[in-house]
């Protein structure tokens, strides 16, 4: 994902995060959840995770995604673009999650 | 018990960020022993590891073929580029990741998974994928890690 810098994006896990801990982060905090495979692309790169990889969507517009560098570890980041979350509403294989109901109990 | 000497015809050797020196060091130990056995290796990491390993060797003796480790992931999602081995180094949870990653794209290949740095137990516990691991508190010193990878690969009898 080398153009990430390109992105204007937002961090919204701290750098020092773990992979597994952006996953959890992903899962407990937005309604709308897709997994996805390493080797995804999303904003034309190639993703880095243990499958699966969780991507949350916020408010229709924003992606919510985990993003890896090898020095500096896994970043939590959030970018708005509506094509994008259209296209991996259509393309992202596995289950859309509402979790709603279970964060309610 | 040494295992039977490793046979490869196409190696990655996925590197991890270069600041537990032993890395390097290892990167050209074991790049050297498959290419004496025959293997072609590509070893790739970010800029910065690949720059250290080329200094160290000017006249590319033992690193013969790099690649910038993203440009790496792209050819192997693209299936432009395979191996029947990756070792993939791994001192932090990023390149943990990067283990998974290649594990997913790469299923029938034999995946070594070599942890280490100050603290390499809770790393190791992070592995939830098929593949082999080396584990060895090793920062400075290759000496111990260097016995357990000659082992896996079968090189123990190797005095180098």
């Amino acid at each position: 994902m080398g153009c990430v810098e390109n992105l204007n994006y937002e961090m919204i896990l701290p750098l020092g995060a773990s992979f597994k801990e952006c996953r959890e982060y992903v899962e407990k905090n937005y309604p709308e959840v897709w997994y996805v495979d390493p080797g995804y692309k999303l904003f034309d790169e190639y993703m880095i995770g243990l499958p699966p990889i969780a991507l949350g969507i916020e408010e229709g517009k924003k992606i919510i995604f985990p993003y890896t560098k090898p020095c500096h570890g896994t970043y939590l980041l959030r970018v708005e673009d509506t094509d994008e979350v259209e296209r991996v509403r259509k393309t992202a294989k596995n289950e859309k999650i509402n979790k709603s109901s279970i964060r309610r109990k | 018990m040494t295992e039977p000497v490793l046979k490869s015809q196409k190696a990655l050797v996925v590197l991890g960020c270069p600041e537990v020196p032993v890395q390097q060091a290892l990167a050209i130990h074991i790049t050297h022993h498959l290419q004496q056995g025959g293997t072609e290796v590509l070893v790739t990491g970010n800029p910065s590891v690949l720059g250290l390993l080329k200094v160290s060797d000017p006249q590319k003796i033992y690193i013969k073929n790099t690649m910038v480790l993203e440009t790496c992931i792209a050819e192997v999602v693209e299936k432009k580029r395979s191996g029947d081995l990756c070792v993939v180094f791994a001192h932090n949870d990023a390149a943990i990741a990067y283990a998974a990653t290649m594990r997913y794209l790469l299923p029938a290949c034999r995946l070594v998974v070599i942890i280490f740095g100050k603290d390499p137990e809770p790393l190791a516990a992070e592995i939830n994928f098929p593949c082999e691991t080396i584990i060895e508190k090793a920062v400075h010193n290759p000496a111990v890690l260097k016995k357990k990878i000659n082992e896996v690969f079968g090189w123990a009898a190797s005095r180098t």
